[in-house]
């Protein structure tokens, strides 16, 4: 019984989702304007948040800003080359916990929302990030 | 009373700080012996939203309601640095026709060996032990149980892929536990038949939007009493409207219980985090 109730599940979820599947991340992020708008609403989500405005303070936001899309823009497999510094090197010294790590993560699904990106396409932004969590919190 | 002390320090600091250093809804729920987990597996993740600088409490309390039978559990657990968690259930198990109920105390320990349920590549994995003792032993005794307390161990392992399935996210738990508990050890522990034994326990949802999981989960059971004993299976749905609640609804089909053939019914579910 379990089989068949998860399999019809997964139908439902898989047959009302299939438009699309065939358009890269990029694509589906709404391309370059899409990507500026998610780190421009980002960018504004963790000004409004003390906790992590803090590892921000001494920040240039232009470039910030622009090595950001541009990082975006690589990883979701749009024709973009990042050339900002490695996760490792920026990262480094910042000592990152694992709290404000996913507290980020909650503000960049929040801006997501406000731009509306289908939670479908954020879930497959985040699945490109998650891997770098590791290089990136603790140094 | 102790534990009730550390309960009520946490959820009166946690007003100043509560933990929110996971993912919504990834933590998952509360199960019926008082881990995290989905309603009746324990799941690997530990309960509550703290990450490893931060502590979480929460309170549940969860009723299954099925043809003869009805199991009400109030508890309550504490994540430390999401390292380790200490759970503690209160069940009371009502037998409908005999007028009777048995009450029945789980404590637990589970503790992350490896991994986080989203970030790492591997499956996050958890040790855990279940203490059980029952406060009513009359009918586990006249059944022919060993003993009317005893303790499960086991081993979880816990995913969850981002955007698995057209981009919705997929967890999944597997649970393999060393027991010797009849019907959760409402019916004592051991029997004629045999003495511990590994049983498989699996969990798997789907996550509809962030506020909303459907799934269905599946628990092996022993038969130390020869009263046929049957597996449990349920299939659910939970609404996690934010980092402080979680309500969880469930079909249940609990096979035969003590010779009452077919419990089938609800479960209903309501943890606050804090
Ligand atoms: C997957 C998650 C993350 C990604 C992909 C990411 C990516 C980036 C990129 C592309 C830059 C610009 C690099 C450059 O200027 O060359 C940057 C800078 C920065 N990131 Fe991250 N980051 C992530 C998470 C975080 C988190 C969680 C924090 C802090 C809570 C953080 C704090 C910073 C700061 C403060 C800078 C600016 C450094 C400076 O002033 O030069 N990042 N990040």
């Amino acid at each position: 019984m379990n089989k068949l109730l998860f399999t019809t599940v997964l139908l439902v979820v898989s047959a009302c989702s299939h438009h699309n599947s065939n358009a890269s991340l990029y694509q589906q992020l709404g391309e370059q304007e899409g990507i500026e708008a998610i780190v421009e609403a980002f960018i504004n989500q963790i000004g409004n948040d003390e906790r992590i405005f803090a590892y921000f303070a001494d920040t240039h936001v232009s470039r910030f800003r622009d090595k950001l899309i541009l990082h975006f823009c690589d990883i979701s497999d749009g024709p973009c080359v990042y050339d900002g510094d490695n996760m490792v090197d920026i990262h480094t010294g910042m000592n990152i916990t694992e709290g404000d790590f996913n507290h980020t993560v909650d503000l960049l699904i929040a801006a997501m929302n406000e731009v509306g990106v289908s939670h479908r396409v954020q879930n497959r932004l985040l699945a490109r990030l998650a891997p770098l969590r590791d290089e990136m919190i603790y140094i | 009373m102790r534990i009730l002390i550390i309960f009520s320090l946490m959820w009166a600091g946690s007003i100043a700080h509560a933990a929110d250093g996971k993912l919504i809804a990834t933590p998952g729920v509360s199960q019926i012996e008082g881990s995290a987990g989905g309603g009746i597996v324990p799941w690997a993740q530990l309960a509550g939203y703290a990450s490893r600088d931060e502590i979480a409490g929460n309170v549940f309390c969860s009723r299954g309601d099925v043809s003869d039978y009805r199991l009400d559990v109030c508890g309550a657990q504490a994540n430390f640095y999401d390292r380790v968690e200490f759970s503690v259930a209160k069940q009371r198990f009502r037998i409908n026709a005999a007028d009777l109920t048995i009450r029945q105390d789980v404590f637990g320990i589970k503790t992350r060996v490896y991994g986080d349920l989203v970030y790492s590549r591997f499956p996050q994995v958890s040790l855990g032990v279940m203490h059980k003792r029952l406060r009513d032993d009359e009918i586990a005794n006249a059944l022919g149980a060993k003993r009317s307390h005893g303790t499960d161990f086991y081993v979880a392992a816990s995913k969850l892929h981002l955007g698995a399935f057209a981009g919705y996210n997929w967890l999944w738990n597997l649970t393999a536990r060393h027991t010797s508990a009849n019907e959760l050890g409402i019916l004592g522990h051991g029997g004629s038949d045999q003495g511990r034994r590994l049983q498989l326990e699996a969990s798997t949802a789907v996550l509809l939007g962030r506020h909303v999981a459907v799934g269905v989960e599946y628990r092996q059971k022993p038969d130390n009493l020869g009263l046929g004993e049957d597996d449990w299976k349920d299939i659910f749905v939970a609404w996690i409207p934010n980092k402080h609640l979680n309500v969880t609804a469930a079909w249940l089909d609990l096979g035969d219980i003590a010779g009452a053939k077919n419990q089938r019914g609800w479960y209903l579910s309501v943890t606050g985090n804090f």
